[in-house]
């Protein structure tokens, strides 16, 4: 527990029988804003929300597949890291408007380290003279002491099979777990791993003091959250196709505003003056982003039901969403299971004119035959003609003589050592290969492996911790 | 009078991953024309034109309310995001693969 914290609630005795007792069902319209859909997403357009949004709630989703492995092995490396790295620049931008308009802050920026984050989020608030600020922080969806070597994974092996470095596992929280946050009337409220969906269900379900069991409900607030959870991917971002999907105002991208209603029907728009649209055609791309059976979508919430919603333009920029289904929650928790990846090494270098591609194409052949025949390397190589075939390529489609184009080599490597032997060969194209190669770049990123698991609910306990600033 | 099209001329899409899954909605500008689409854009004409990415099983969810489809390609991202080579691991521009397909409508 970190300095200043004054109660500790403990979920896991709680579990589902948490009572809103304290809170008469309500009638009124929630709003509830976006203002990030991943890590690095803008910051400008939250804001924004938090200023002119008359908002009762905002969610800044900052998690990926991939990002809480590597927030692992920061914490790992420094106790005092693991968090977003954007956290402190979010919340000083954010923090005062938030406060000033009663704009309560629900987030997944804890990442790997919830407390340091909620400590950093209190002095932030400090150093800006706010006064009286509650901090919320959940706890428990990191599982990784839980899991060990025999824990069967989706994938068919168990931990030990893998055969790679264990980083960690964590588990997808449901709303049930942020509950006593709220309860605690806090002003920011900060976790780790949630659902995606359910960083929004959750405050829909303290306000309407909806049941944890009325899966129609939840299912309902499942969509608003599905849709809202990619932030600009609602509003014109990841949409625009000029000549055919038209967006004005892309570069001052509006953020999404939900504004929901007691029985979770929801019209979502965005504030006037900010570029981006939202129409019946974003609505739908985003409804079934990331979505599989689109009438079997789980969360530790709901089954939620998409195929029955409706989605009707009642206005510019305002469409609004209603008849969503839902049945009983799945019994266990979903797993991340994070191994260690090695490094991705990627090396590049431009030809351009006549005969570029196929100088292009020569370099590549040299790179192959050097990786094998001098440095013995057996690791997984790829060499693509940016410009002629590259994100396609696997697929058989190939210009044959482009005249703008850029080698790009990538490799899977187990050390940086091997890594940086990749960059190296690619690197001595510009004295050694064919004519005219220029533009060389490189780089290597460490990587991380996942897989997926279950877990019992009884095995995983979400616990909450205020901080007072 | 029938005339064969590019699905981008009457349709758009949006991509999406899980793991080494990758997922492609596709919805008609215009409801007449769902009928020709569904009948079309089946997984068996998207494994004929780039079976050697789409690896996997593929099932097709029809959304007849909203003249959409959704397409769940396993074994279709080289490996994943985790795994790929490719420089879009995600399977961003799967969703623009589909619609250079050619569609036959009245």
């Amino acid at each position: 527990m970190g300095a200043g914290a004054v109660s500790v609630y403990n979920h896991q005795n709680s579990g589902r029988s948490i009572a809103f007792s304290n809170t008469m069902a309500r009638t009124d319209t929630f709003r509830l804003g976006t203002g990030a859909g991943f890590s690095a997403d803008r910051l400008d357009p939250a804001v924004d929300l938090v200023q002119r949004g008359h908002l009762d709630a905002i969610v800044f989703e900052c998690l990926g597949e991939r990002t809480l492995a590597f927030a692992y092995r920061d914490r790992a490396a420094d106790p005092d890291r693991g968090y977003t790295p954007l956290l402190e620049k979010r919340m000083r931008a954010v923090l005062p408007a938030a406060i000033a308009n009663g704009v309560r802050i629900v987030t997944n920026m804890g990442a790997a380290n919830p407390s340091r984050a909620a400590e950093i989020t209190r002095d932030v608030a400090r150093e800006l003279g706010l006064t009286g600020i509650r901090i919320a922080y959940v706890e428990g969806d990191d599982v990784s002491d839980t899991v060990g070597p025999e824990t069967p994974l989706w994938e068919g092996m168990t931990v030990a099979e893998v055969g790679r470095g264990y980083i960690g596992a964590h588990a997808y929280l449901g709303a049930d777990a942020l509950m006593p946050a709220f309860e605690s009337q806090a002003h920011v409220i900060i976790t780790g791993r949630v659902a995606d969906p359910s960083l929004f269900v959750a405050p829909l379900r303290h306000h309407f003091g909806w049941p944890s069991d009325d899966w129609q409900i939840l299912g309902a607030g499942t969509v608003v959250g599905h849709l809202m959870e990619c932030a600009g991917q609602i509003t014109g971002g990841y949409f625009a196709d000029p000549g055919y999907k038209n967006v004005e105002g892309l570069a001052h991208l509006g953020f999404p505003i939900a504004e929901v209603q007691p029985d979770g029907s929801a019209c979502i728009t965005k504030l006037d003056h900010t570029g981006g649209s939202v129409d019946v055609r974003t609505v739908k791309e985003q409804l079934l982003y990331e979505v599989h059976d689109p009438s079997r979508y789980l969360t530790p919430d709901v089954c939620a039901d998409f195929s029955s919603v409706r989605i009707e333009s009642v206005a510019p920029d305002r469409v609004a969403i209603s008849g969503a289904g839902g049945d009983s929650a799945p019994e266990s928790y979903k797993l991340t299971v994070a191994f260690d990846g090695g490094y991705l090494a990627e090396a590049g270098i431009s030809y351009a004119g006549p005969g570029a591609q196929a100088r292009a194409e020569l370099a590549g052949r040299n790179v192959e035959e050097r990786m094998a025949a001098v440095h013995a390397s057996n690791a997984p190589l790829r060499v693509d003609i940016i410009g002629a075939a590259s994100l396609h390529a696997t697929t058989g489609r190939y210009h044959d003589d482009a005249e703008d184009v850029r080698l790009r080599c990538a490799l899977r490597a187990s050390s940086v050592e091997q890594a940086e032997l990749l960059l190296w060969e690619v690197e001595s194209l510009l004295c050694c290969g064919p004519a005219g190669g220029g533009g060389y770049r490189g780089g290597i990123t460490p990587s991380v492996i996942t897989y997926s698991a279950s877990m019992a609910r009884e095995h995983v306990s979400p616990r909450t911790e205020i901080l007072d600033a | 009078m029938s005339r064969r099209v590019l699905l981008r001329e009457i349709a758009h899409a949006r991509s999406g991953d899980k793991g080494n899954c990758s997922n492609v909605s596709v919805f008609v500008y215009d409801a007449d024309h769902f009928n020709a689409v569904a009948e079309q854009l089946t997984g068996t004409l998207l494994k004929h034109h780039f079976g050697a990415l789409l690896t996997g099983e593929i099932t097709r969810y029809e959304l007849s309310n909203l003249h959409g489809l959704n397409f769940v390609m396993q074994n279709a991202l080289e490996g994943g995001v985790n795994e790929s080579l490719n420089l879009d691991g995600h399977g961003k521009s799967w969703s623009s693969l589909i619609l250079g397909l050619e569609i036959e409508i009245q």
